[in-house]
């Protein structure tokens, strides 16, 4: 194979600050649908242990449309076909009208996608507390809500943060995505690199190099965070 | 005397073995004799360059050309039954596909220029264009000065969003670039009005409006905002290889066979062969 390797390209002015611009896209990207996912999320997956069956229902409507049609359908759907729906007015500033358009479908769509997973794990948190629990907190008097507020949701949050970890990778690998509507975010601009200079295996192998370190640096994070947040007197806790 | 005879014998037969060395086969001749297989790389989404027929069968202006290019080689190598394989590529993948040798050519809609003369290398020039503005006919854009403080969508990594970004620094006209991934995208961006314009190649552009519902409503306006040479893309250093394939393009441009393969897939999107590129095929018609 004849391939001309030339490293500094990566290094040179303006492919450097691509780069850089793509990270930056990619944290912002992945941090925005972040909060959005944990928020809409753990609403989500209290509903659907709620003794309500029309919140169960709708939570459960929720999860299965959203974890049912692939992501890229999805923000296909937000960017192209949803402001052609909408009365001209709304469809227009979604279109143009609004700062940054292609950023925050891509930070909704991502994030609404996103909730889901969040919502089964918070659920299954909730679940996993047991049901002993529940009633031992209404028998003490407190109300269902603070039921949820001081004893599920800790314990929830805190047993399920492995699994959280991983969503939190997904969503930042799921964040290139981005691209296909003109997010010009990391894999793009890697993408970019390559279009200009032809040398796309140092484009694509630094992209690559760079979410390995910086999903390698929140896992660490994570972990330190796991450590100090073990429930004890579970498993998870006698593991280490 | 005997030992005579056998040292002329001996030099004989070197210089008969240095002979046939000579005719040795190296590079991509010599990988597409090894293997009995030439495999064209192919774009999927660019006609009428490179696209797919109704059966799934690669189809264009370069496709064509590259048939016959694989044709040549078939002639060259005395090789009865060459394998043409097709293997679809995309703006990312052609060229470590070409360099780590997946695919002999590369036949779709590349830009010949000097950055990407570092990495691979290009046959002779078969088909000129450049930039101009799609545009809605009723938006009143005429020229690019017209576009200050507009919408205007170029595809991410091309040359033309290249273009794009240093005119809007140049001329200061305050653009907001939507970089697009492909064409259909940008297309539905424009007609849907996210975008006021949409900045590609001249001849993609007769192509996309000849596929649009209502062709009439739309229109290529604006000069020309630079020049952009398409050619097949080759692996570097490799000169047996890349004359053969000259000299199957010389021929056509000789006997004025590339007008007619010109007119088949050009002719229906409404784009004229220019005296420009008519005077460009005269001139690279390499006598035998």
């Amino acid at each position: 194979m004849r391939y001309d390797w030339d490293w500094s390209v990566l290094f040179t002015d303006p492919y450097w600050s691509w780069l850089l611009s793509g990270i930056g896209l990619t944290l912002l990207v992945s941090a925005a649908s972040w909060v959005i996912a944990l928020v809409l999320g753990s609403a989500i997956g209290v509903m659907r242990t709620v003794n309500n069956r029309l919140m169960r229902t709708f939570a459960a409507c929720y999860v299965e449309l959203f974890r049912n049609i692939p992501l890229l359908v999805q923000i296909f759907l937000f960017y192209f076909v949803l402001p052609e729906v909408l009365p001209t007015p709304m469809g227009t500033w979604l279109k143009r009208g609004m700062p940054y358009p292609e950023f925050w479908i891509a930070v909704v769509s991502l994030g609404l996608y996103t909730a889901c997973r969040v919502a089964e794990q918070v659920k299954a948190g909730i679940n996993a507390a047991g049901r002993g629990q529940m009633n031992a907190g209404l028998a003490t008097g407190l109300t269902p809500v603070q039921v949820y507020r001081f004893i599920l949701l800790p314990v929830a949050f805190r047993t399920t943060i492995p699994a959280m970890t991983s969503e939190f990778m997904n969503v930042f690998k799921n964040s290139s995505l981005a691209l296909t509507i003109g997010v010009l975010e990391l894999t793009a601009r890697a993408r970019q690199v390559s279009e200009y200079t032809y040398h796309s295996l140092e484009a694509f192998a630094a992209a690559s190099a760079i979410y390995v370190i910086i999903s390698f640096i929140v896992v660490t994070l994570m972990r330190q965070v796991e450590n100090r947040a073990k429930v004890q007197g579970t498993l998870a806790a006698e593991a280490h | 005397m005997i030992k005579r005879l056998t040292v002329a014998a001996g030099i004989a037969a070197l210089l008969f073995a240095t002979s046939a060395r000579a005719e040795d086969l190296y590079g991509t001749l010599k990988k597409i004799k090894d293997s009995g297989t030439i495999v064209i790389g192919h774009n999927e989404d660019s006609p009428p360059f490179a696209s797919f027929d109704a059966n799934g069968q690669p189809q264009g202006y370069s496709i064509d050309l590259c048939n016959r290019i694989a044709d040549g080689v078939k002639t060259e190598l005395k090789m009865d039954n060459l394998t043409v394989k097709y293997q679809a590529v995309n703006g990312q993948t052609r060229t470590p596909l070409l360099v780590n040798g997946t695919v002999d050519l590369v036949c779709a809609t590349t830009t010949n220029n000097f950055s990407r003369q570092r990495q691979v290398d290009f046959l002779n020039t078969m088909f000129v264009t450049g930039n101009r503005l799609l545009v809605k006919k009723d938006s009143g854009i005429k020229e690019i000065e017209d576009l200050k403080g507009k919408v205007v969508s170029a595809n991410q990594g091309t040359t033309n969003e290249k273009v794009l970004t240093e005119l809007n620094q140049k001329l200061n006209l305050g653009i907001t670039i939507l970089p697009t991934k492909d064409q259909p995208q940008a297309w539905v961006a424009l007609e849907t009005g996210r975008t006021d314009a949409h900045m590609t190649d001249e001849v993609v552009e007769f192509g996309l409006i000849n596929k649009a519902k209502d062709p009439s409503a739309y229109e290529v306006t604006g000069r020309l905002l630079s020049f952009d040479p398409y050619a097949i893309v080759v692996r570097r250093d490799d000169s047996a290889f890349r004359m053969v394939a000259n000299h199957v393009l010389a021929n056509l441009f000789r006997s004025g066979e590339i007008e007619t393969i010109y007119k088949k897939w050009m002719d229906p999107i409404g784009m004229p062969l220019s005296n420009n590129l008519k005077v460009l095929f005269a001139m690279q018609a390499i006598p035998e």
